[in-house]
């Protein structure tokens, strides 16, 4: 496909939008913020895991008469926070399911008065059996959620699995474990709401969604549509954290402003929101594949299970992207895969970067490394024998279309990071040294936009309008949480109009404003959103064409007074865009079969380590992050989602471990929950291929969540080359690295280091 | 024993400006510039002195507001991220944040910036090791740190100290 | 931030005198604060006990790097940014100045003092191991005047000291006779920076006719009390090294240490570190051709 690289704006790093404001401190984030007559609120949460609530006492020495107290009876409508299912209470009545789950909410004019008063309120419960582990959800010795405890199963089946293991020269097996993931934005949730009679409830916060958000407010307040308004701020890093989540807080500070009358802040710090809110579910995943001797994959049965805390919320996503993501950038000509999110007694988990994707492609290539040591063959090579190529179908039966050549995508990246020579001289440097060097490879894939039906589903519309001045303005309910949102959805827009991009600006999501472009989420935001702003915007030109107000080839000066004399004559100049699902895409929600995604990003990952056998510790050296993205729309901006996302991939890795007891959280602070600082990670070096798409604006894939699927499996890839130990498991903690070699092989001694030149 | 329920007064200079206020002096710094100042550009992250976000110089040294008790900043010259800038003029740093993608969320970026800033007035010219050691108290959710250390390489190499 | 600033007096006293008489007229009830790196965190999460406070932040008297002949007087309010600066501490007393580099970041170093580490007593505080091996003798002040006591004696138990209510540590002295030592230190903690150690080793050592002379070797986070390993240096005193003696001082090593499992690391991983630690530094030493 023809990419036309006659662009001025897309294409460069223009200046990101509310940029200045951030690097002169003048960006306002939700605690920046006050309304008069605010109010603070808190929330009175469970101390246990599972029981039922026998009685709750106010000790009297608070002056309790100064407080508003909301429990689960004021909700006005349904006591839900609304998502897939209407599940997850707003405020446990009478029961509860997990530690930390909200029951009281209070407020006061005073946060160090609200502080005291939380601490003040005794629950007591009638404790029940808990489950904290999906072995023991699976056991099903206590039955915590429907009839199985699950929340949801998929099964997708290609060929025939069960023909293949009679013709395998090799039946290769594996277990993998990945452990839950705290997003750790370092910005905490926070919303501000206010309710009156006229307007009805206005909430302002730190958000992905505000309809998602403004969803759940109609539903738990029963307000109609024009009665709920959410206003997106300033957000300080999301993840996913800050997906599905919003809905809750914001749920809550509409109570007490509903209750109280008055506008309520409610701000967590760190160790609530550590302990309360969502993490990426935990997951186990079981391979089981036939192998030919020269290391083709035959077929093989994937199991696929990940913990979905105490309910449904977004398990049953989540679970679908892991279960489609979980046969890599493979061919598979049979394949089986069963998959469950089953149900514990801990904060439910929910979105975070990837989405299920990074846990199943852990497994995935992990799996790899395996079959080709089993068969005898290098990383590499079992990789070459596998990949996809054009023309070929994923296990849900997509057609690879485009030209994407892997085998070479992998030579280019095994050059850059110059695997070949160092694998061999790390083999002969390990000999003699206690630091052990390892290299090694992750090759995955990434859909983006929401799968399936998904994205018909949502239906999701934009608008572009020209404001009296002459300028152009983006209405989307797209959110800018770092990723660049502001500034490309602008950039494409300016593009498209042959503007300047000071010229475009993108308006504060307000659901009162914009309409719903759906999510922010699913790197959905350029490709899926961005091709709508691009065609709002073509349509804005058009109106002004049609009236005869603009003629071809015009300047940005008569755009701007062509758009003021047609704003001052008709009231408005709007341009409406809506998401038509293309022709010829199909999906069977029910067999999973069909085009799971619009477009699929693709890439090599290669990790170079080093362990240190005196403290067990791995440090990533070098890491080459290659993937193909359709089309680069901003150097920068792309370059910081790769780096940053890679980043983080190195932190569920090696260094972040949630420290579970009793489905609690015990190391919710940032002292011991510990992410990568900038003495700990490599440069780390990105490097663009660009095929196109015609599904994404300008060519573009969704990058998002991309680079969060490669790093761990390379690393642990990478860990197995330089000690020859299997480790199927992350985080890979020193301490879980000690015990691994401790207990890998029969004979194995203990590490005494040689004298080493200094 | 008491509670002693009784507030102080206490100067400091902020940003330039002589301020004098009348507090607990157990409140943390960062509550003051926050609340009782308006200054909000100083973030609360942690609360605990791991994340950075709350970093201000005090008396020209990086120190974490959220572990300053009011009345230890008594006497002292204070500088914010608002402080940086001259009117318009955006100081060395912020340019080089900008240009080189050091903010993406912004929310970790005041602190980080004051913290490049006590790093190359104390050395101008730092190696990249340097750099990483000076702003290794700064922790950075989205960007994986490596546009950040370019944005303050790039600020040395235009001469930034101030 | 979970307590309320309003229930909590913090007083600055103007002098060093001003203070002992405060803890001298009210005994266990005002909890010193000095820079604040530690109180302060306590004080956010709502579980800092004393609502009393007096300051030692800044007090000249306490406040200083003194260096005579015999040795260098460290004032207990000098900060670890401080300590990283000093020429003497540099040359003389390395690791002393890797540990004050390994605390913290850079603001935290600013703020936090050898003496507020000392009195915290946690015994994963990476300069107390450096103290042990540099044979450090704490000035200790009150109203009734000074006495010096050798830090060895000073930890009595987890996070318990010989300081007696009314009394503060003053300064930090250190023979100036390690010129010509090898120096080993070595932190371990879950990341480069601003992490708690989870096994952090100190030594000293010279190498005398072939043998080992005149080692001490300290360990941190490896008990309630960082602690001297005084088996080990008796096992490596005036010996040759090699790998028997190496595998004889691991095992010395583990059986003086009671590491424990915690939120941060694990009895089994912090024994196995601190035997590969002590063989790294014999070995280390043995290569260095340190030759007193």
């Amino acid at each position: 496909m023809n990419i036309v690289k006659s662009e001025h704006i897309v294409g460069m790093s223009v200046p990101r939008k509310e940029g200045r404001d951030k690097v002169t401190g003048r960006a306002l984030y939700i605690d920046d913020m006050t309304l008069p007559n605010m109010i603070y609120g808190a929330t009175v949460r469970s101390s246990i895991p599972r029981g039922r609530i026998k009685r709750i006492t106010f000790d009297p020495g608070i002056r309790w008469d100064e407080f508003v107290i909301v429990s689960a009876k004021d909700v006005p409508g349904q006591n839900c926070i609304a998502l897939i299912v209407d599940e997850q209470p707003c405020l446990a009545d009478g029961v509860v399911n997990h530690p930390e789950e909200p029951i009281l909410l209070l407020a006061h004019a005073d946060r160090h008065a609200l502080s005291k008063a939380v601490a003040a309120v005794t629950v007591e419960y009638d404790p029940m059996p808990a489950l904290f582990s999906m072995e023991e959800s699976e056991q099903c010795k206590e039955i915590i959620h429907g009839t199985d405890n699950t929340f949801k199963t998929y099964r997708l089946e290609k060929g025939d699995v069960d023909s293949v293991w009679a013709k395998a020269d090799f039946i290769v097996e594996g277990e993998y474990f990945t452990g839950a993931q705290e997003q750790l934005y370092i910005e905490n949730n926070g919303v501000i709401a206010s309710f009156d009679q006229e307007h009805g409830i206005t909430v302002w916060g730190s958000m992905q969604c505000p309809y998602y958000v403004h969803r759940a407010l109609m539903k738990l307040c029963k307000l109609p549509e024009n009665k709920v308004r959410v206003v997106q701020t300033e957000t300080g890093g999301a993840f996913g954290g800050k997906e599905e989540y919003p809905s809750m807080i914001a749920g809550h500070a509409a109570l007490l402003a509903m209750k109280s009358g008055r506008p309520v802040k409610i701000i967590y710090d760190r160790m609530e929101d550590m302990a309360a809110t969502t993490k990426r579910h935990p997951s186990r995943t079981r391979h089981r594949t036939a192998v030919s001797k020269d290391g083709k994959i035959l077929g093989g049965e994937i199991e696929f299970t990940v913990d979905g805390g105490a309910y449904t919320t977004l398990s049953p996503v989540v679970l679908s992207r892991g279960t489609i993501h979980a046969g890599g950038p493979y061919y598979w000509p049979h394949v089986r895969i069963r998959a469950k999110a089953v149900a514990t007694n801990a904060p439910p988990h929910g979105a975070f970067r990837g989405f299920g994707a990074p846990q199943s492609i852990f497994a995935m290539e992990r799996h790899m490394d395996r079959i080709a040591a089993t068969v005898g063959i290098s990383p590499a090579e079992v990789r070459r024998r596998n990949f996809l190529t054009t023309g070929q179908t994923t296990i849900t039966e997509q057609r690879i279309r485009e030209a994407i050549d892997l085998e070479q995508l992998l030579d280019r990246g095994l050059a850059l990071a110059d695997y070949r020579t160092k694998r061999d001289s790390f083999r002969k440097e390990n000999e003699s040294s206690t630091r052990k060097k390892g290299i090694g490879i992750a090759t995955f894939l990434h859909g983006a936009g929401f799968t399936g039906s998904g994205e018909r589903n949502l239906s999701s519309e934009v608008a572009v309008a020209g404001t009296a001045d002459g300028r152009v303005q983006v209405l989307v309910s797209s959110t800018e949480f770092g990723q660049g949102t502001k500034t490309v959805l602008c950039q494409i827009a300016a593009e498209e109009l042959s503007l300047s991009f000071e010229d475009v600006e993108m308006v504060q999501p307000d659901t009162g404003q914009v309409p719903n472009s759906g999510p922010t989420v699913a790197s959905r935001t350029v490709m899926v959103v961005g091709k709508l702003v691009q065609s709002a915007a073509l349509g804005v030109r058009q109106t002004l064409t049609a009236c005869g107000l603009l003629r071809h080839g015009y300047s940005q000066q008569e755009f701007r007074e062509a758009c003021s004399k047609y704003v001052a004559k008709h009231g408005r100049l709007l341009s409406r865009a809506r998401y038509r699902q293309p022709a010829g895409v199909f999906w069977d929600d029910e067999k999973y079969r069909g085009e799971a995604y619009a477009a699929f990003a693709w890439a090599v990952y290669i990790a170079e380590v080093t362990v240190d056998l005196t403290t067990y510790s791995v440090t990533v050296d070098d890491f080459v992050a290659l993937q193909e993205v359709g089309r680069v729309l901003h150097p920068v901006l792309a370059r910081g989602q790769i780096i940053g996302g890679v980043a983080q991939g190195i932190g569920f890795a090696l260094y972040e471990n949630v420290v579970w007891q009793n489905g609690r959280m015990q190391n919710g602070q940032m002292t011991n929950y510990i992410m990568p600082t900038s003495a700990d990670l490599p440069p780390i070096r990105v490097y663009f291929e660009e095929l196109g798409n015609e599904y994404g604006a300008f060519g573009a894939k969704g990058i998002g969540e991309l680079p969060m699927d490669g790093p761990a499996p390379a690393i642990v890839n990478a860990i197995e080359d330089a000690l020859g130990v299997k480790i199927d498991s992350i985080p890979v903690l020193p301490e879980n690295l000690f015990e691994a070699m401790a207990t890998s092989s029969p004979g194995h001694r203990e590490f005494r280091p040689s004298n080493e030149a200094q | 024993m008491n509670t002693s329920r009784v507030q102080c007064e206490v100067s400091l200079t902020v940003n330039g400006e002589l301020r004098n206020l009348r507090v607990y002096p157990m409140e943390r710094l960062l509550d003051v510039l926050r609340r009782q100042l308006g200054l909000t550009g100083t973030k609360e992250g942690c609360g605990e002195g791991e994340c950075g976000s709350c970093s201000v110089l005090m008396d020209g040294a990086l120190v974490n507001s959220c572990l300053v008790p009011i009345l230890h900043a008594h006497g002292v010259r204070i500088t914010t991220i608002e402080g940086l800038a001259e009117g318009p003029l955006l100081h060395g740093l912020q340019d080089a944040f900008l240009k080189c993608g050091g903010a993406q969320c912004g929310i970790c970026t005041p602190g980080m910036i004051l913290a490049a800033c006590q790093l190359l007035n104390e050395k101008p010219q730092p190696s990249l090791e340097e750099i990483r050691e000076g702003l290794s108290g700064n922790l950075c959710r989205c960007t994986g740190y490596t546009q950040i250390l370019e944005a303050v390489a790039e600020a040395a190499g235009r001469g930034s100290a101030r | 931030m979970r307590s309320d600033p309003a229930d909590y007096e913090l007083v600055v006293p103007g002098s060093l005198r001003d203070a002992v008489s405060l803890l001298a007229a009210q005994p266990g009830i005002w909890l010193p604060i000095a820079g604040g790196t530690d109180v302060m965190v306590q004080f956010a999460a709502g579980k800092l006990v004393a609502q009393n406070l007096v300051s030692l932040w800044n007090l000249p008297e306490l406040r200083f790097i003194e260096v005579n002949d015999k040795e260098i007087r460290i004032g207990a309010g000098s900060t670890y940014t401080e300590l990283r600066k000093h020429d003497v501490v540099k040359r003389e007393f390395p690791l002393l100045a890797s540990a004050a580099r390994w605390t913290g970041g850079i603001a935290n170093q600013n703020r936090g003092t050898l003496g507020g580490n000392i009195a915290n007593a946690s015994p994963a505080a990476d300069s107390l191991p450096p103290l042990l091996v540099y044979k450090a003798d704490l000035i200790l002040v009150s109203v009734h005047g000074e006495r010096r006591v050798r830090y060895v004696d000073f930890h009595t138990g987890y996070k318990r000291t010989q300081l007696t209510p009314h009394e503060l540590i003053r300064a930090v002295c250190l023979p100036r006779s390690f010129a010509g030592y090898f120096s080993y230190a070595r932190k371990v903690g879950a990341r480069n920076a601003q992490a708690i150690s989870k096994v952090c080793v100190a030594a000293v050592a010279q190498v005398h006719e072939g043998v080992v002379a005149d080692v001490r070797l300290a360990v941190g986070s490896v008990a309630p009390v960082p602690l001297r390993l005084l088996n080990t240096e008796k096992v490596v005193e005036g010996r040759v090294i090699d790998e028997a003696l190496i595998l004889k001082a691991r095992e010395a090593a583990r059986g003086e240490i009671c590491p424990i499992d915690d939120v941060r690391s694990t009895a089994a991983y912090r024994a196995q570190v601190t035997g590969n630690l002590v063989a790294e530094f014999l070995e280390k030493l043995a290569a260095s051709g340190n030759n007193a």
